[in-house]
């Protein structure tokens, strides 16, 4: 098996892994880093959303081998005191039901702003529109990335 | 608390005098960890220091209850909020009812959740009591601190060792609403830092030395069975370390992660033969289509003559109602981890009746209920699949087979094409109207297996129409069918609200009209016997007029009413239809509940939200066909959900009240489907009368 050094959250990980495997299990299952979700493994529900190069990806249709020396972010250091802006504003909304699509949505919403700092309904909407939640916090979301918005 | 403002599919809140807004979550001032706990009593345990930990007893689906039946106990035990810390409990004989089913967590659990915390408070008094050789009668308590007249003191930290040993007391004290300092306030979920921070949770977390995961092949259709397999293949993946035929057709990869177990059981080349009727949802439909014009053998409900009614009536009306399967699509598909440890079956994983769970693994595992535990993670989303725990007993079945640490994973096509469905139904509805009144309503049920109808007949309109007749028909089917959030009343509900809309157009009266006339007929007709309460239903009704505009709204504005009865709860839901470059564009919907006392106010309103979003969606978008036995969609790229863009602006109310809580996990979806195709019906001119009705009408959601 070939080996990959991965960069994720500004730490460098070895692991030793079939150069096919997502991002997402390397992260869930090879590293024990079980906050980037599966939802579908086909990039439809943004649970897996983490940042390469700040950028967000959908790490269940990301293979390793094409990942390289980006930056990976995931949920678990996105913010080294977990007080980034987006998961503060989580705590005040009171955001999640069951919470398993969360991670995913911040991650989404931390790119999109770090983007655009002042986003329009619009834009938030066609950001976050690959993100699903099934039990329905949208209006949640919503609210709580427009009150970090500047 | 920062209240926004409604901007566009914005967030509006309406609260009641007895509650407050949300706390800045999470500045909970929470004490280092003690050296020492003592055990109070099942739910409570105490450290030196005051900490308290209070276990959750019920599955956490993502209804809160993991925040708000701990707040029951901490408002009787008379605690600070700050001072307590949660913990799910595990499965116990020192629990009744760890059930998250029915919307009952709370209004099941409210006597026994006060009483906990009232018995251990009364305890702690007691000991205070008996070392300052006082009567008990003359001590206060203020949080969590054991006050004498003389101005003495002693904390629950202080007394807890010896109130540990305490003789639990027979006379209890409970509060009343007035007295209440937690309960009623809007508290932050206890998980959120774990939840914004990515820590494990949830059962597909669950990572425990040398464990293997397992993924499972599963009949491609209904009706077909395992005939043989060639693992050749699988096993040559690096990675797996065994294939096992088990659940007689089920055959499952073992391997030392998720991904190459998935792999290796694409690899699995199997035959399948068919044993039994591959179904279509064409013969479904033609089946039940026959089925609405039948008697069931025995009437649901009976009052009066139907048919002689129907014979004297000036109009009738009557119309059929349809919608599809639909699968649950928890966000975090179904998954459970098992092991064997000293000839004891140890399981955890999701799962909504872990009491169940450990009978029917009792039963496969030839072991005693006392070996068998079961410990219950965090859910990501229940909706009725996780009642049913095909996945324990499969990760239960592996463990004992393989006597290794197995975490069984479903992948997203495994979930969505093996499913317990909401079953295909039909309804067909007729009412008789005579001189300007209702005087018959006809109910017919056809479903694919059977509903869960309980006492759903004496629902509305029960006691308010003279002559009423329902009648049930089920076409059997090998189609797996269960509970689905809400079930029956989730299509029901839109079928017998839409009619009542139509119903009332056709009579020339305002719906909000008919709909009081109805209740008011009901208040006085007690002795017919029927299960909601018309002075709630009149209550939410017109306070939903109220906050709506309805009657006052402009031209352009089209609204939509619905009122339901589901769950012990009444909600009423005004959906309000916008025209956007000329295709009807759901903006807003409106809705008031009555469910008691509000434990969690900020809570309790994203569950009204949650159901309204998830009713909104599969209304609009759900739609589950079979061919031949085999699932029409396994993946969200076949399979519509609702997005953000989609989801309408709301505004929640709770009617202020200070009755015992009643549940919301399920009520506000009910009655949505209603309202929005009464007020689309009143955008574009056109009945909706099959879900999904994105297939009938272009919707903006």
């Amino acid at each position: 098996m070939p080996n990959y050094t991965l960069n994720i959250n500004n730490t460098n990980h070895d692991v030793s892994v079939d150069q096919d495997m997502p991002l997402l299990w390397v992260l869930r299952d090879t590293l024990g880093m079980v906050g980037t979700k599966y939802g579908c493994g086909i990039a439809q529900c943004g649970a897996c959303t983490v940042h390469l190069n700040g950028g967000a990806v959908r790490a269940c249709s990301v293979p390793v081998s094409v990942v390289g020396d980006k930056k990976i972010t995931t949920i678990e250091g996105l913010d080294k005191d977990h007080m980034h802006p987006l998961q503060e504003a989580w705590r005040e909304f009171d955001v999640p039901q069951c919470g398993y699509c969360q991670a995913g949505q911040i991650m989404n919403a931390a790119a999109l702003l770090k983007k655009k700092s002042s986003p329009s309904d619009e834009e938030i909407d066609n950001a976050m529109a690959g993100n699903l939640c099934r039990c329905g916090t949208y209006t949640r979301i919503k609210a709580a990335i427009k009150s970090v918005s500047k | 608390m920062k209240l926004t403002s409604a901007m566009g599919g914005g967030l509006i809140l309406g609260f009641n005098l007895l509650t407050s807004c949300a706390e800045p979550v999470n500045k909970i001032v929470a004490k280092a960890l003690p050296e020492n706990w003592y055990d109070i009593n099942t739910f409570i345990k105490i450290g030196e220091n005051g900490l308290v930990t209070i276990y959750s007893p019920n599955p956490e689906i993502g209804q809160n209850v993991k925040t708000s039946m701990p707040m029951i106990v901490a408002e009787e035990l008379d605690v600070k909020w700050e001072d307590v810390i949660v913990e799910q409990a595990p499965l116990s004989e020192g629990f009744t009812r760890q059930v998250a089913g029915g919307s009952q967590s709370i209004r099941k659990g409210w006597d026994s959740l006060r009483n906990a915390g009232a018995t251990a408070k009364q305890m702690l008094v007691n000991t205070a009591a008996k070392k300052w050789e006082v009567d008990a009668g003359s001590l206060t308590v203020i949080d969590g601190v054991v006050i004498s007249k003389t101005g003495q003191e002693l904390t629950y930290g202080e007394l807890a060792v010896d109130a540990a040993g305490a003789e639990v007391p027979k006379d209890i004290t409970l509060k009343t609403p007035k007295d209440y300092k937690i309960i009623g306030q809007s508290k932050g979920n206890v998980d959120i830092d774990k939840l914004v921070s990515g820590q494990p949770l949830f059962g597909i977390d669950t990572r425990e030395e040398g464990m293997l995961y397992a993924a499972a092949v599963r009949p491609p259709s209904f009706g077909m069975a395992l005939e043989s397999f060639d693992d050749t293949a699988a096993r040559k993946v690096p990675g797996v370390s065994d294939v096992i035929q088990y659940a007689t057709n089920k055959v499952a990869v073992l391997a030392n992660n998720t991904w190459t177990a998935f792999k290796a059981k694409a690899l699995l080349e199997v035959k399948w033969k068919t044993t039994g009727k591959l179904e279509s949802t064409a013969d479904h439909d033609k089946a039940l289509l026959a089925l609405l014009d039948k008697k069931s053998a025995e009437p649901r409900r009976k009052d009066g003559n139907v048919e002689k009614a129907f014979a004297d009536a000036d109009m009738v009306l009557e119309r059929t109602y349809e919608a599809p399967f639909l699968p649950h699509n928890c966000l975090e598909p179904m998954n459970f981890f098992a092991t064997m440890k000293d000839g004891k079956l140890i399981g955890k994983g999701p799962i909504q009746t872990p009491a169940w769970a450990q009978t029917r693994i009792a039963d496969i595992t030839k072991l005693a209920k006392e070996d068998i535990e079961i410990g219950m993670t965090r859910m990501g989303g229940g909706f009725g699949r996780r009642l049913y725990g095909d996945f324990s007993d499969e990760a239960a079945e592996l463990a004992q087979k393989t006597g290794k640490s197995i975490q069984l994973v479903f992948s997203r096509e495994d979930d969505m094409s093996s499913g317990t469905y909401r079953p295909a139904s039909k309804y067909k509805i007729r009412a008789a109207v005579k001189d300007g009144e209702v005087t018959a309503y006809h109910l017919t049920e056809a479903c694919i297996n059977g509903n869960m109808f309980d006492s759903i007949p004496n629902y509305f309109p029960a006691g308010s129409i003279d002559n009423m007749r329902v009648d049930t028909n089920a076409e059997k089917s090998n189609i797996t069918t269960g509970a689905w959030r809400a079930p029956y009343t989730n299509f029901l509900a839109y079928a017998e609200q839409s009619f009542f809309d139509e119903l009332a157009l056709e009579m020339e009266k305002d719906p909000l009209d008919l709909r009081l006339e109805l209740f008011e007929k009901a208040k006085v007709n007690k002795e017919s016997g029927y299960e909601y309460d018309p002075e709630r239903a009149i209550g939410v009704t017109k306070m939903v007029a109220e906050k709506s505009g309805w009657g006052k709204q402009a031209d352009d504005v089209h609204l939509g009413l619905s009122v339901y009865f589901s769950h012990n709860t009444h909600v009423a839901e005004v959906a309000e239809v916008v025209s956007v470059d000329g295709v009807p564009k759901i903006k807003k919907i409106t809705a008031v509940v009555d469910c008691g006392i509000v434990i969690n106010p900020y809570a309790a309103t994203n569950q009204i939200e949650g159901g309204i979003i998830d009713g909104i969606g599969h209304a609009l978008y759900g739609d589950f066909q079979f061919e031949n036995g085999r699932a029409g969609a396994d993946n969200f790229n076949t399979y519509r959900m609702i997005r953000m863009n989609e989801a309408p602006e709301i505004e929640v109310h709770f009617v202020p009240s200070e009755l015992s809580p009643t549940g919301l996990g399920e009520p506000s979806l009910p009655p949505v489907g209603g309202a929005i195709a009464n007020a689309l019906f009143r955008a574009t001119g056109k009945r909706l009368y099959k879900q999904p009705f994105v297939n009938e009408n272009e919707v903006l959601g």
